[in-house]
């Protein structure tokens, strides 16, 4: 026994020693606390799953499977459907990746290739920054200063121009669809940045080297070449930031207009999972009301978990191809 | 760079306990109806300084919130404009084994508010219009319906917006209590309570939010407490009553429409006092009642509720017409007094 | 030059410009967000938003003074529960565990990472303000702290295995133990990024209003203990914003700007501490 303290225990020892001699050692108390932090975080997650499947029990053996498409969300009635605020989650996150995206990538490229690092640098910073402010206050300015600028200029604007597509009728109330979409953008769009201009910039010179030693001008050289190279790292900031607009809550429910309708137009008010929650949880009167809502819960966790466990195939899919690089 | 780490979270250790204890008064915390709300926090508050041991947080999350959370135990008493039906008090009484009391506090009126560019009069409403309006029947402020008991006044022909609430709501249940009564197709397609499948409009959270919805656009109506209107200096409409006439909400039409129901007062307190008789009557009027368990485990809470309670029946009642809430009748209060016993 | 060769060369000046635009846009995203919050919050902070409680509804004055007491309880708490979870965790991770164990850990924090933070406000009140009947600071400061313990885990995890082999095996060599090695090398030599971590937790849930709703509730006065409902600076926030009073619009502002000071103060110091270097070996 003496000889062992001055060795260090290396993994897993066989099993020649009981348990309580093994405990005396400082490195086994140290091992076995260690494991039960990280064991309790298993825990934590597991029962989470759980107490959300047990405390939406009612509605699923009521409505099944059809509680996803079921437009109807009538209290009274008890009668529930996700279907209006599934429909408005998945429209808003669409809307804010359509206006993010591109921007996001156009701004990465320009920091990644263009931008001298010092500059590059600098924006990164501010850009880091931008991801730290926090839902609420992204929720306050849409509130005070983009629902009035869409009510009295941008949504008329639409009308005028693009009133003849069914994504642009209605009345311009201000607040909506496009305004949810508008306000999730800014939120997500440091994500695209970051992730995507550290992709970018780790994809090797000689690659583009190469395209403009074959005559490819600068920009031929970025889309054709190195944007390609680094495609895993984009997709899967582009998974980061449609995860994030999935599972906000309050900038949407400021302004999205709490109504639960399904309507092909942007300018229509609608609901997301996360706001009719965070809006009828406190006053679900009635068990299924209240199980209805964490059913929901459960509903956007699932979205939100497909989408990470995509985004993780994807990495691991073109990790072994070999192009792009491996960013977890 | 440790020792002043340490140094500092100890110190802020020693902030905090000091706050955390020097405020240890008694704590009661209750929630509920928005539509009271502007009272309730004038009320607490007057208390809180007449009786510094005593606390009492209010958190206005609507009469849905209210009922919900008074029945799951997690606040010590409820609000709701629109009183708890037969159902709600079963599960209270399952879940807990003894009751809970309704104590109305104050008279409150559901008015019709409006942001119409240009139009800065009280409009007149009729039944029908309302109805048509909030059924999405009428979807132009310049329609014949609106405009037939508005001569004299030239309404825009801009589509109108519709805002209701977005949570369960006291108020939301005055009104379309109020709607069901007057119009058929209503009752049938739409009906009454604090949660409504509504057949157009934006929602809004709380009084508050509906209130600043229509602040924020031009062609809106909804319907909010009186109060909400007034302090924000929107226009709200005067609303045609049984008797046919239009009537504007305030202190004494308010009043009015409670006087036959004060007569009749139910021993639980709940009534419904919308579209009554009585030719100066609002028509769209309510109590608003405190929801108090029958019983309290903890002594110290039931007396500094019983003690809030007498106080608002004669102290508190001084308050309301200030803020545009009618006092309770006489009877009322007189009933309430003797049912103070039922609280234990 | 070739017709074709002019319309390339302009084309791609004309897309890199654009990507300038890009860039721009975003990085003035945060100039308008910041410029906002200063010029409406800046002329609305007063002494009295800070000590003062909140009037009764209409009355003008009043103040947060509860939220911001309230927020930072509600943020030692989260500490309290997030940083010791996620750094033993981290410590396991790194230095005890077998891979397939490992795999499960992360695969669990990353699970919890990706929950919706209303989600994570369900749970805790079912956990925690149901059995005890009570919404209380407790709850919302166990909802906060579960949102902390994936991002300090991660991160702690990552700074501790970027400390060089040679450290370890140089301590091993001298005939320390495990732990000893983990308490005196390893561990202060990684203390920056384990800092820097700890602190963009904390900052990032300082900001978060979601879980707070059905936990920490709400209180119009001080909040005396642990286990009553409390105010908090982002649900004060959430809540004066769409009221329709002038007054709580501008104490709104004033409340946004001080929340989104703290968070950017602590962001850019855990930048700045990482930035002067990782698992510098002592001497």
């Amino acid at each position: 026994m003496a000889a062992i303290s001055t060795v260090p225990s290396a993994g897993p020892i066989s099993g020649s020693r009981s348990f309580l001699n093994r405990l005396r050692d400082g490195d086994e108390i140290a091992r076995l606390i260690t494991f039960l932090f990280a064991g309790s975080v298993v825990l934590v997650t597991v029962l989470l799953i759980f107490e959300l499947w047990r405390e939406s029990v009612l509605p699923r053996h009521k409505f099944g499977l059809h509680f996803l498409f079921t437009r109807v969300w009538d209290p009274i009635a008890d009668q529930f459907g996700a279907l209006p605020f599934i429909y408005g989650t998945l429209v808003t996150a669409t809307v804010s990746l359509v206006i993010a995206v591109p921007l996001g990538i156009g701004a990465a490229i320009f920091l990644a290739e263009l931008a001298p690092a010092r500059l590059s640098d600098a924006l990164e910073f501010f850009i880091d920054l931008l991801a730290a402010v926090p839902s609420v206050i992204y929720g306050l300015l849409g509130v005070f200063i983009v629902v009035p600028l869409m009510r009295d200029y941008v949504q008329p604007a639409l009308k005028n121009t693009l009133g003849f597509l069914p994504l642009f009728t209605g009345p311009a109330y201000g607040i909506g669809f496009l305004t949810a979409g508008i306000v999730l953008a800014i939120m997500v769009i440091p994500y695209i940045i970051s992730v995507s201009r550290e992709v970018l910039m780790s994809v090797p010179r000689d690659q583009r080297e190469a395209a403009l030693g074959l005559g490819s001008t600068r920009w031929e050289s970025t889309w054709k070449v190195v944007v390609p190279f680094a495609r895993t790292g984009i997709m899967g900031s582009i998974f980061l930031a449609l995860a994030r607009a999935l599972g906000e809550t309050m900038a949407v429910t400021m302004v999205i207009g709490n109504t639960p309708t399904i309507s092909a137009s942007l300018l229509s008010p609608g609901y997301s999972i996360a706001a009719v929650i965070a809006n009828e949880f406190t006053e679900a009167t009635g068990d299924l009301y209240l199980q209805a809502l964490i059913e929901l819960g459960l509903v956007l966790f699932l979205l939100t978990f497909l989408l990470n466990g995509m985004a993780r195939l994807l990495i691991v899919l073109t990790s072994q191809r070999g192009g792009g690089t491996v960013n977890a | 760079m440790k020792r002043i780490a340490g140094s500092f979270l100890a110190a802020l250790t020693v902030v905090l306990t000091v706050v955390v204890f020097a405020h240890a008064a008694l704590s009661i915390n209750g929630a509920g109806a928005t539509f009271p709300y502007p009272m309730y926090s004038k009320w607490f508050d007057e208390y809180q300084k007449k009786n510094p041991s005593v606390q009492i947080n209010y958190q206005s999350i609507g009469s849905g919130g209210g009922i919900k959370q008074v029945t799951e135990g997690t606040v010590d008493f409820g609000a709701s404009d629109g009183p708890m039906n037969d159902e709600q008090l079963k599960a209270f009484q399952e879940k807990h084994g003894f009751g809970i009391l309704h104590f109305p506090t104050v008279l409150g009126a559901v008015v019709p508010t409006y942001n119409i560019p240009g139009v800065t009069s009280a409009l007149n409403f009729t039944p029908d219009a309302l109805a048509g309006i909030f059924l999405g029947k009428i979807t132009k402020w310049n329609d014949p319906t609106i405009a037939g008991a508005n001569k004299g006044v030239s309404l825009p022909g801009n589509d109108i917006v519709v805002v209701h609430r977005s949570d369960g709501s006291g108020t939301t249940y005055v009104w379309t209590d109020y709607l069901s009564k007057v119009s058929d197709e209503w009752k049938n397609k739409v009906g009454k309570g604090t949660s409504v499948n509504w057949p157009v409009g934006l929602g809004g959270k709380g009084n508050e939010g509906v209130t600043g919805q229509i602040k924020n656009a031009p062609n809106s109506i909804g319907y909010v407490e009186l109060i909400y209107a007034v302090s924000n200096n929107i226009p709200y409409g005067s609303v045609k009553n049984s008797s046919g006439a239009f009537v504007k909400a305030d202190l004494t039409s308010v009043s009015a429409a409670a006087a036959a129901a004060a007569k009749t007062m139910p021993d639980d307190f709940r009534v419904s006092i919308t579209d009554p008789p009585g030719k100066t009557a609002y028509p769209i009027a309510s109590f608003t009642w405190l929801l108090i368990p029958e019983k309290f485990s903890d002594a110290a809470k039931r007396d500094a509720i019983k003690g809030f309670l007498t106080w608002m029946l004669a102290d508190g009642q001084g308050y309301a017409e200030q803020l545009s809430y009618a006092k309770l009748p006489k009877e009322v209060v007189a009933k309430e007094e003797k049912a103070l016993a039922k609280v234990q | 030059m070739s017709p074709r060769l002019r319309w390339r060369k302009f084309v791609s000046g004309f897309m890199l410009t654009m990507t300038g635009v890009c860039a721009l846009v975003a990085v003035s995203a945060l100039f308008f967000i910041l410029g906002y919050l200063v010029y409406h919050g800046g002329t609305s902070i007063n002494w009295s938003f800070f000590t003062k409680l909140p009037k009764p509804v209409g009355e003008a004055g009043g103040g947060m003074a509860n939220a911001i007491v309230g927020s930072a309880k509600l943020l030692l708490l989260a500490s309290l529960l997030g940083v010791p979870v996620g750094f033993m965790g981290a410590i396991y991770l790194a230095e005890f565990s077998g891979s397939k164990v490992a795999f499960v850990v992360r695969y669990a924090a990353d699970l919890l990472n990706g929950v919706p933070s209303i989600v994570i406000g369900i749970f805790a009140y079912s956990l925690v303000v149901l059995p005890f009947k009570h919404f209380s600071t407790l709850a919302g400061g166990f909802a906060l702290g579960l949102m902390m313990i994936p991002i300090t885990l991660r991160s702690t995890e990552e700074f501790l295995l970027a400390v060089p082999r040679a450290l370890r095996e140089a301590a091993m060599a001298l005939g320390a133990s495990k732990w000893k090695t983990i308490a005196t090398v390893i561990v202060p030599a990684a203390y920056r990024g384990i800092l820097t971590a700890v602190l963009l937790a904390f900052a990032r849930v300082a900001g978060e209003t979601a879980p707070l709703l059905f936990t920490a509730f709400g209180n119009r006065f001080w909040s005396p203990g642990w286990n009553q409902p409390t105010a908090s600076l982002p649900v004060m926030i959430f809540t004066y914003a769409v009221a329709p009073y002038d007054d709580w619009h501008r104490q709104a502002w004033a409340a946004g700007l001080v929340l989104l000071g703290l968070i950017l103060v602590i962001n850019i110091i855990a930048r700045a501490i990482l930035a002067r270097g990782i698992a510098v070996p002592r001497a």
